[in-house]
């Protein structure tokens, strides 16, 4: 079977897992940013609770595997009583996971803001609170957007894992497809290309614009 | 430490504007500033002299309350600065406190500090809108009139990242001016600037002395202007007030021998 | 809600999650030596002044780094027989992982031989060396220690990479996890033993890196 065939036959059922893949690193995305601001705000919190959840939190998702987490949370989180749908499951492990990533990264960041800009503020009598928001973030905000490039695309790949809680993903409709078809190295090998594309055609050019955008509304360039 | 020596507010009749009482800060083993004692009076200009380490800038860091205290109370216009009452005797002050409080101090930095994401206009509205609470259009005509003092009207809406240092420095003293304090501090402004340019900073800075009735504390290393414009220099050594007094008094016939190893050393490095 | 924690079951299951936690480390082990030189033979490739090699072998490590590794697993596991050569889980396994961060560490590498000053590599040509003691003797050397921070986190990142490997049946943790699951239908103490394991390697695996790191950083004078 030709790959022309192949795709003729296959293409719809791959450009659906294709679109379920999407919607996974979307929804991911933003359980990962919302978590790695949280918990990265909350490191550096005056507040010892807050600290230690977040301490715990970024330790916990950093220290294990994500496939550990996503098991745990679709197959033991409901005898706990909480039984996710498997999609949610899905986006939830994988965002929290690249969260605690994250969170470093926003930590990192906010430390990376030169000393005289909370003095700064701090002259100008802003509440830490204000401070934090009106002057601190927007500038670490440009510092965190390279390394967040690198940490979306690890991210989208750890979508991939989702199709192992059947998720029918890209991940899955290739593995369902090799399993009756044993066709592998095209149906494996179709799925690898398009990941590529959407890593470095679609993330990857979108965070430099966001990186270009932010640097000249900072009046960096 | 014996909080009880001190009084919780000074007497009308007793009330400069800014007072250090004993002050002693230290790191560890080190002190920076060794119960230092010095009043400052309404609308007087100080300049803070002295060799590298000799505590001037703390001087400046501690009445912004950038630094903490480790002993002694300062107090601003008769209030203390970085305590409070409580019972009958000072306790170290909460947040609150110290917002109020700082809220009559402006302090400019050797490095500027400008908030790099605004234009010279936002720098300036950026506090009178967000602390003090200015609308949109008062803050604006306050910052512009600012601006426009400091010959920075034409440049309002470039980036910090655009302005030369010494533009930089203009912009910082208009959106210190925009808080309308009653005390200014220049720490260091024309360190880090070319030497062509220092010449537009000293001039606000002096356009200031002569037309606002603020009180001001400079450290500074140029003596020159220094003498020109100060009511009073005070000469730092090793944390403590070696000498003060008036400008031409402490620059013609400096008293102490360490005053007078300075003067020289300054005077041979021009 | 049907939570209950059983020790005794835990207990029982502990020495086969223990047994097959000496696998995962195994895997870990030899796909972190794999990368160690297919990544070095990779950043050393992209200077081999071809212009044409140093393009294939950097949209190779781009490829491999924005493509999922589960994938990559399946992909060498799966696509083998289709051509008659046919390779056990283990063997593709550890081509995978191996393949998969050597991309990661040619970059490392890469990072570290780019931060050697060019007056080195000068000096070098003005002793008349050649490129190899070049390597050997200035380059590298000085290369490492910078190096060293960024090839502890990827050891770290292998070993937890490594429960991907049970999706083609390589006996490690995850995998043994699974089995006992479907055995006795209970997941809680399995999964969470997992967990817990894990933490229990990498945390103190991650302080060391870290010390390391500390310390290079002393040494560097950084």
């Amino acid at each position: 079977m030709s790959i022309w065939d192949f795709l003729e036959t296959y293409g719809a059922r791959l450009a659906n897992g294709t679109l379920v893949t999407c919607a996974q690193f979307l929804f991911a995305s933003m359980v990962a940013i919302v978590a790695a601001l949280l918990a990265g705000l909350g490191r550096m919190s005056g507040n010892w609770f807050i600290r230690s959840f977040s301490i715990i939190y970024i330790e916990i998702f950093r220290g294990t595997s994500l496939l550990v987490q996503l098991y745990w949370i679709f197959y033991v989180l409901p005898l706990f009583g909480v039984s996710l749908p498997k999609f949610i499951a899905g986006f939830l492990s994988v965002g929290l996971n690249v969260g605690a990533y994250g969170a470093e990264i926003v930590r990192g960041a906010i430390r990376a803001v030169p000393r005289g800009q909370w003095e700064a503020a701090y002259a100008l009598s802003m509440s830490p609170a204000r401070r934090m928001r009106r002057i601190i973030l927007p500038q670490a905000f440009v510092l965190m957007l390279p390394p967040w490039g690198n940490l979306l695309i690890e991210l989208l790949k750890g979508t991939a894992l989702v199709a192992l809680i059947a998720v029918a993903d890209l991940m899955f409709v290739a593995k369902q497809i090799n399993g009756a078809t044993f066709l592998s190295a095209q149906a494996f090998g179709v799925a690898l290309v398009v990941y590529f594309v959407l890593a470095r055609f679609l993330i990857t050019p979108f965070m430099r614009w966001l990186e270009r955008t932010m640097s000249r509304r900072l009046g960096r360039i | 430490m014996d909080m009880s020596a001190y009084p919780l507010e000074l007497p009308e009749n007793d009330r400069p504007m800014v007072r250090f009482m004993n002050v002693t800060k230290s790191y560890g083993s080190l002190t920076v500033l060794d119960r230092l004692n010095l009043d400052v009076r309404r609308g007087e200009m100080v300049s803070v002299i002295g060799p590298s380490g000799s505590g001037k800038t703390t001087v400046l860091r501690m009445l912004m309350t950038l630094e903490t205290i480790s002993d002694g109370v300062i107090y601003v216009d008769g209030k203390p600065l970085t305590h409070m009452e409580r019972g009958g005797v000072l306790v170290p002050a909460d947040e609150r406190h110290l917002r109020r409080m700082r809220a009559s101090i402006g302090m400019c930095f050797q490095h500027f500090n400008l908030f790099p994401h605004m234009t010279a206009l936002r720098n300036c509205m950026e506090g009178p809108v967000q602390v003090l609470g200015l609308s949109e259009r008062e803050a604006r005509t306050r910052s512009e009139e600012l601006l426009a003092m400091v010959g920075m009207i034409d440049k309002k809406d470039q980036h910090p990242s655009r302005l030369s240092g010494g533009q930089q420095q203009r912009v910082a003293i208009a959106r210190a001016l925009a808080m309308r304090p009653r005390i200014m501090l220049f720490d260091e402004v024309t360190s880090a600037l070319d030497p062509e340019v220092i010449g537009e900073v000293t001039n606000v800075i002096r356009k200031l002395v002569a037309e606002h009735d603020l009180t001001m504390l400079m450290v500074t290393h140029q003596m020159g202007f220094a003498r020109d414009i100060s009511d009073r220099i005070c000469f730092f050594y090793k944390g403590q007030i070696e000498e003060q007094g008036p400008p031409e008094a402490f620059f013609t016939s400096p008293q102490r021998e360490r005053t007078q190893q300075f003067l020289r050393a300054v005077k041979d490095a021009d | 809600m049907s939570f209950d924690w059983k020790w005794e079951f835990t207990w029982a299951i502990l020495p086969r999650l223990l047994a097959a936690t000496l696998n995962t480390l195994m895997a870990a082990g030899i796909g972190y030596a794999i990368a160690l030189v297919v990544g070095l033979a990779l950043a050393l490739g992209q200077r081999s002044g071809s212009r044409a090699l140093t393009l294939a072998l950097r949209e190779f490590i781009e490829f491999v780094r924005s493509t999922p590794l589960v994938l990559q697993i399946f992909f060498i596991f799966y696509v083998g027989p289709q051509f008659g050569i046919t390779l056990s889980p283990w063997v593709s396994g550890m081509l995978a992982i191996g393949l998969h961060y050597s991309a990661y560490l040619s970059e490392v590498y890469r990072a570290g031989i780019e931060a050697v000053p060019r007056g080195q590599w000068e000096a070098c040509r003005a002793l008349n060396m050649s490129t190899r003691d070049t390597y050997r003797r200035i380059v590298i050397p000085q290369a490492l220690p910078a190096s060293i921070p960024g090839m502890g986190n990827y050891l770290v990142g292998i070993f937890k990479d490594t429960p991907m490997l049970s999706v083609i049946g390589v006996a490690e943790l995850m995998q043994a996890a699974n089995s006992i699951g479907s055995e006795t239908y209970r997941f809680l103490e399995p999964y969470t033993m997992v967990g817990v394991i894990f933490l229990a390697i990498s945390l103190p695996v991650a302080g060391l890196v870290h010390l390391l790191e500390a310390r290079v950083r002393r040494k560097l004078g950084m």
